[in-house]
């Protein structure tokens, strides 16, 4: 046997770590393309958590808007809340989908922590979150004037996550 | 909140894995500069700082889990993955419920494995002891500087703790998960033993049948554990996440499975080696392989690089250190294999008929098995990486590219257990074994006639194979037994484990062939009162209500099962919602049997109290795990062979 071949087992793994390597400089979670980009906010017939009044996909349009997908039972949209009540003072449109959620608790954690929304849908078995490919609150989605979805981002929003978002949003028309 | 006393148990937790740390630094550099230097007392060190090692890390695990078991919140890993309302039990778990415990545990036992090694090899040369536990050494200073720089479980949230913890991930809080991440551990720490010896053997430059029967016991042992550890897992998934299925080909479970296709493959190639003295730089190189995976499993999860239903740790800090240690370790070990390795060929000289071929083509099968998950697996990586976009590769391809190595496998098996070392004919091997070959292809036509109308050539070739498989061996046993089945204690322990394993296989190809092509499944929406019926059973739907749990509420539903006339069973199925996370889970209602599963899952409430639930009829589901039961069980038969405790006294009289 040649002592050549021997090496290449060695060849191999080092080819393999170099795909890692610039694999772990790729990943990143929050850019898993959603289907959805693009597409049209799916049709939906909802009450809102404020007044009741049942609204469907077309009052979304008018002007572009986050989507933010939140629930009493979870603490990191807690932790985002005071962010959102600070781009709503910014006049940013934000749009609460209150997902899987007891009413009486989203009205009261909406007079509790301020409410940043300019209106939320209830969504309790959540359906229109199984339409929009939610796996875990908060979400976060960008739609233009004409409700057409433009960007996703799963997780919290805050000042870090908002310079690169916040860019996409004011770019929306 | 603990006492004050009890107040410093996470910085002693803490203290107790640096001091591991260190004493496995002298476990790597004591043995082997005693090995150097030509110094017994220096090597004589390894043993007892192995053991050392041993008793400090399980400390810091006990620690860790006496915070959890104390409610202390004010370590961050405790808030995160447990809650004052967690049952004991599931606290306990939950010690390796999420990442930093996890690898805290996986440390812990390869000191034990390392301590294993220490205590139990009297019959070892001492610079082998040495050379083993010093490289095994290196491995533990690896892992437990990984733990201490970016995984502490230690941290504290100060000053301000909180009260109540987020709880543990309810997919975690089942019995199924308080015993499958252990034992997959055990298998995969386990194969850091085959490896070391490999490494010291290249190291001494001793690679003889004697290195391999002293590897032999302790790599079968790894892949006892990882066998249990898998089916445990597909059991796990099976009951747990609702939807019935009991493999996904997920990337995580594939990283389990490629290290137990390459261990399989080292325990043959180890028999080979152990027997005649060949195949010895292959053996070593399966050695070093069947680790890595391993090491790349526990990559594969926790660093982010294939996202996973399995992911519950990512972060790309962690997957630089790991990937550091991935390269030293296994580029190390590659390099040292390059240059060491004997090119000169192995002594003794075989046939293209022998068992010698029989083996070799099963380490190929197999061994291109793993390539072909790896490839699956890593795949989406690659397309990635060239820009082409994200996509993952589905079951439909590892199912083309698994299931007909496994046939061939299967087939090769049946005649690998009958041929004899050296050299054999065909004449021999057709005179002893086609009587399988024409039994099997009956019994497999009959059962396609009996079980369905059309000729399903899956079922046909599933059955038939393990048909095969399962008669060569009983020929096999007959013919080396003379017919007299207790005479089978007298070819030895390792001869009737193998007996035992082989018949494994054939007992999971059963249970696969049948469960993927018989299975029953409708989805249907039903009021309480309602009958529904799927194949032979009629589903009653007796009513719907609340049960209260520990720290979660359910809905569920009550079922009356009905077979033929027979005794209703009763069946509940429940959807939970656990209050700390607001997450729901769904416990499917079993009703398991040897022959056929009924599996009843709830979907989503509809109006009027509906409900939609799926009912499932799965025959021979238990099979495919019985099945991994008996290779184990064959693999413990295996490692209790006389012959390796027979060395042992022949080196004791001699001392």
């Amino acid at each position: 046997m040649n002592r050549g071949l021997l090496f290449l087992p060695f060849a191999v793994f080092v080819a393999i770590t170099v795909v890692f390597w610039v694999g772990l400089g790729i990943e990143d979670k929050s850019s898993l393309p959603s289907p959805l980009i693009g597409q049209p906010f799916p049709e939906f017939e909802l009450g809102v958590v404020e007044d009741g009044r049942i609204l469907t996909t077309t009052d979304l349009e008018g002007k572009p808007a986050l989507v933010n997908v939140w629930a009493t039972w979870c603490p990191t949209c807690k932790a985002e809340h005071a962010f959102l009540n600070a781009l709503s003072d910014e006049d940013i449109r934000i749009i609460g989908i209150n997902y899987k959620d007891d009413l009486d608790k989203a009205r009261q954690w909406l007079a509790d922590y301020g409410n940043p929304y300019a209106y939320n849908l209830s969504d309790p078995d959540g359906s229109l979150g199984i339409e929009l490919g939610v796996y875990g609150a908060p979400e976060t989605f960008l739609i233009d004037s004409t409700g057409v979805i433009r960007a996703k981002h799963i997780g919290d929003l805050n000042p870090v996550v908002w310079e690169t978002l916040g860019e996409t949003f004011r770019g929306l028309k | 909140m603990p006492s004050t006393s009890l107040l410093y148990l996470p910085e002693l937790g803490q203290l107790a894995l640096i001091a591991a740390f260190v004493v496995a630094c002298f476990q790597v550099l004591i043995p082997l500069a005693g090995v150097h230097l030509r110094q017994p007392w220096l090597m004589g060190y390894a043993r007892s700082l192995a053991v050392g090692q041993t008793v400090f890390l399980l400390a810091s695990l006990g620690f860790l889990t006496s915070c959890f078991l104390l409610d202390d919140f004010s370590v961050a890993y405790v808030a995160a993955n447990s809650n004052t309302l967690l049952p004991v039990p599931y606290k306990v778990s939950a010690v390796w419920g999420a990442h930093e415990g996890s690898l805290l545990l996986w440390i812990t036992m390869l000191g034990g494995w390392g301590a294993a090694v220490a205590l139990f090899s009297r019959s070892l040369p001492l610079d082998m002891v040495a050379r083993v536990l010093s490289v095994m050494g290196m491995v533990s200073v690896g892992f437990i500087l990984f733990t201490l720089e970016t995984s502490n479980p230690f941290a504290r949230v100060l000053p301000s703790a909180p009260l109540e913890g987020a709880d543990l991930n309810p997919l975690l809080q089942d019995f199924g998960l308080i015993v499958h991440p252990p034992t997959l551990y055990m298998g995969y720490v386990g194969l850091s033993v085959a490896f070391a010896f490999a490494i010291a053997a290249l190291m001494s430059g001793r690679l003889d049948a004697a290195w391999a029967r002293w590897s032999r016991p302790w790599t079968t042992a790894a892949w006892v554990f990882l066998t249990i550890g898998i089916a445990l897992g597909s059991w796990w998934a099976y009951y747990e996440l609702g939807w019935g299925g009991w493999w996904f080909w997920d990337p995580v479970e594939n990283a389990s499975l490629m290290p137990w296709l390459v261990a399989t493959a080292l325990v043959h190639s180890l028999a080979v080696t152990e027997k005649r003295g060949l195949f010895k730089s292959w053996t070593v190189l399966l050695a070093i392989f069947a680790f890595s995976l391993s090491l790349l499993g526990t990559f594969l999860v926790r660093s982010g690089v294939l996202t996973s239903v399995h992911a519950f740790a990512s972060d790309p800090d962690r997957g630089v250190f790991i990937l550091a240690l991935l390269g030293v370790c296994v580029g190390g070990s590659l390099l040292l294999f390059a240059i060491k390795a004997p090119v000169v060929a192995s002594f003794g000289r075989y046939r293209s008929l022998s068992r010698e071929t029989a083996l070799l083509l099963n380490n190929l099968l197999l061994v291109v098995m793993a390539l072909a998950i790896l490839t699956g697996t890593l795949y989406p990586l690659v397309y990635d990486f060239m820009g082409l976009g994200k996509l993952s590769v589905g079951e439909a391809w590892f199912n083309s590219m698994f299931v007909p190595l496994s046939v061939a496998l299967a087939l090769l098996m049946g005649v690998g257990i009958g041929v004899r070392w050296k050299s054999d004919t065909v004449t021999r091997l057709w005179r002893s074994l086609w009587v399988a070959a024409v039994l099997a292809l009956i019994f497999a036509v009959l059962s396609v006639a009996v079980l369905t109308d059309a000729l399903e050539v899956s079922v046909l070739i599933g059955l038939g194979v393990a048909f095969w498989l399962m008669l060569a061996t009983l020929i096999d046993v007959i013919s080396k037994t003379g017919g007299k089945f207790a005479r089978v204690t007298a070819l030895g322990a390792g001869y009737a484990g193998m007996i035992v394993a082989h018949i494994g296989v054939a007992v999971t190809i059963v249970g696969v062939t049948m469960v993927s092509n018989f299975s029953l499944e409708t989805s249907v929406r039903m009021s309480p009162g309602q009958v529904e019926t799927l194949g032979a059973y009629q589903f009653e739907f007796v009513k719907s209500g609340t049960i209260e749990g520990p720290n979660y509420l359910s809905q569920a539903a009550r079922f009356n099962l009905y077979h033929e006339g027979r005794k209703p069973g009763q069946l509940t199925a429940e959807k939970r919602r656990y209050h700390a996370r607001g997450s729901i889970m769904t416990e499917a209602a079993i009703d398991g049997g040897l022959f056929r599963d009924v599996y009843v899952s709830m979907g989503e409430p509809l109006e009027n109290g509906a409900w939609g639930i799926r009912l499932q009829i799965k025959p021979y589901m238990r099979w495919v795990w019985l099945g991994a039961i008996l290779m184990a069980v064959g693999g413990g038969l295996a490692m209790l062979d006389k012959r390796y405790r027979r060395v042992r006294k022949h080196q004791e009289s001699v001392a």
